[in-house]
């Protein structure tokens, strides 16, 4: 690491909260869609299943009937869409992406891989996220895209044929990939939530907006003017 | 019901007096509003009990399919009235195509090609209704198009018949009018709306695969569209009317959603 401060703008940003407002309120408006979405998602996949061997418990999904599951997914998915819409943009615009989740350093990577696999990760430190945060973070947000992209495919594959094309035509190739990426970001939910359970400082921080942090860390500061 | 034999039994023989349909439909705006503040306050706590028993209850519904109403309207937007789906070749066409309807395939009741016929209601010039072999000598065309099943199955189908569009003109329909309603002799109800129902690709089929519809097809008229899923193609059509009045339909009396377009 450069030592901090050394290319510090004239008057540095206002003090900040880790999360502020509008990531948390993003965060956990997103939590009550997913739970909308991948519930809903399931009771729709067990009308015409995908994998024979794989059917959701009616315990866990919205019904009794298939229309049932239908509205609720039609419905989740405004909230889906425009808050994740939000936020990618928020991300990009405010430099959250840019200070949070890059870069991505491969020999770091390998060691924190390393120790997260021996329970050994460090987490002292709640205003960074390590390499591991930075890749699984990445690949949920690829993963969201993906699926929002191959779910505007499933719901108008002729109105956006132009995107059944990134899916070689194919509609059930597109409805795999939708249920790929539900099973990959139901994977991350699962480590995440896990995670916060056992610090649970990241969780508190998630609701009260956590410690206050400086931009000191930004990579590439503006300018001075 | 008692069925009678004729499917005149279809049509009713008054108009139906609109102020009252208005009237309701108000009511029903200001209800789903209600609807609307009801589910979106309890929508957190009935997403973590997975919604389970509390979906079908008709506040619940109430709100649900107000929405689902909503994204109708966004639907008819985001509709491309000249855009055509996707088109296969021949070696790819399923024979037979896929069953499904709302009645198991042993409860099938064949329609009589002989006595059947085709009325029209509405807002159409000639109403005068037409037989199987009037609706044979007008000009026919072919689409071989895709066929996706709200369930989540799908197959390429060979149907060939009279162009809607076409066959709304030669009838002197209201093209300007808002709906296309269809009744069938299964008792199903399905209508759409006009810009899909004129779309280049929305035929009245009455042929798969080079050969005339069979049972339980739709024998001898159905539709096909290719800007809709499956539950909206009728078959076994017996009456069309043209209407500036909503038709409910078979399945969205039952929660599902209406446009449905693809």
């Amino acid at each position: 690491m450069p030592a901090p401060n050394s290319r510090a703008p004239k008057s540095p940003p206002p003090p900040r909260k880790l999360h502020p407002l509008p990531v948390r309120i993003m965060h956990w408006t997103n939590a009550v869609a997913m739970l909308i979405m991948i519930t809903s998602g399931w009771k729709i996949y067990n009308d015409d299943v995908l994998f024979g061997w794989l059917h959701f418990p009616d315990a866990i999904i919205p019904g009794p009937w298939a229309q049932h599951g239908l509205q609720w997914h039609f419905f989740g998915m405004w909230i889906l869409g425009l808050n994740g819409l939000a936020y990618v943009i928020y991300g990009f615009a405010s430099g959250r992406f840019r200070r949070m989740l890059v870069p991505i350093r491969i020999p770091e990577l390998v060691g924190d891989v390393r120790d997260a696999l021996r329970f050994r990760l460090a987490h002292d430190d709640p205003t960074r996220y390590n390499m591991v945060q930075r890749l699984l973070y990445i690949g949920v947000l690829i993963a969201g895209v993906l699926i929002v992209l191959s779910g505007l495919v499933i719901w108008k594959p002729v109105q956006f044929s132009e995107l059944l094309v990134l899916f070689g035509g194919s509609f059930q190739l597109a409805r795999l990939v939708h249920f790929l990426c539900m099973s990959a970001i139901v994977g991350f939910v699962l480590v995440h939530v896990t995670l916060a359970l056992l610090v649970p400082h990241t969780l508190v921080a998630m609701v009260t907006g956590g410690p206050v942090v400086s931009d000191a860390r930004a990579p590439a500061p503006e300018p001075a003017s | 019901m008692i069925r009678t034999p004729s499917p005149s039994v279809f049509r009713p023989k008054t108009k139906i007096d609109r102020s009252v349909l208005a009237e309701n439909r108000a009511l029903v705006d200001k209800i789903n509003r209600r609807g609307v503040l009801r589910g979106t306050l309890s929508m957190g706590a009935l997403a973590l009990l997975g919604g389970c028993s509390v979906t079908d209850t008709p506040a619940m519904q109430t709100f649900l399919r107000g929405v689902s109403d909503w994204n109708d309207r966004v639907q008819s937007l985001l509709f491309r009235p000249n855009h055509l789906a996707p088109t296969f070749s021949e070696a790819q066409v399923v024979k037979p195509p896929r069953f499904n309807a709302h009645f198991d395939i042993e409860d099938l009741k064949p329609v009589d090609r002989r006595t059947w016929k085709l009325e029209l209601a509405g807002l159409i010039k000639d109403k005068r209704p037409w037989t199987a072999a009037q609706l044979a000598t007008l000009p026919r065309q072919e689409w071989i198009i895709r066929h996706i099943c709200v369930e989540g199955w799908d197959y390429i189908g060979q149907w060939s018949g009279v162009n809607l569009r076409t066959f709304l003109e030669r009838v002197g329909a209201d093209l300007t009018a808002k709906y296309v309603a269809f009744k069938c002799a299964d008792d199903y109800t399905e209508s759409l709306d006009m810009a899909s129902a004129l779309h280049p690709q929305t035929i009245l089929a009455t042929g798969y695969a080079r050969e005339p519809i069979t049972d339980p097809f739709g024998f001898p008229l159905r539709l096909r569209t290719a800007v809709k899923l499956g539950f909206k193609n009728a078959k076994w059509i017996t009456a069309i009317e043209v209407t500036n009045t909503f038709p409910d339909t078979f399945w969205r009396k039952q929660g599902f959603n209406w446009f449905a377009g693809i």
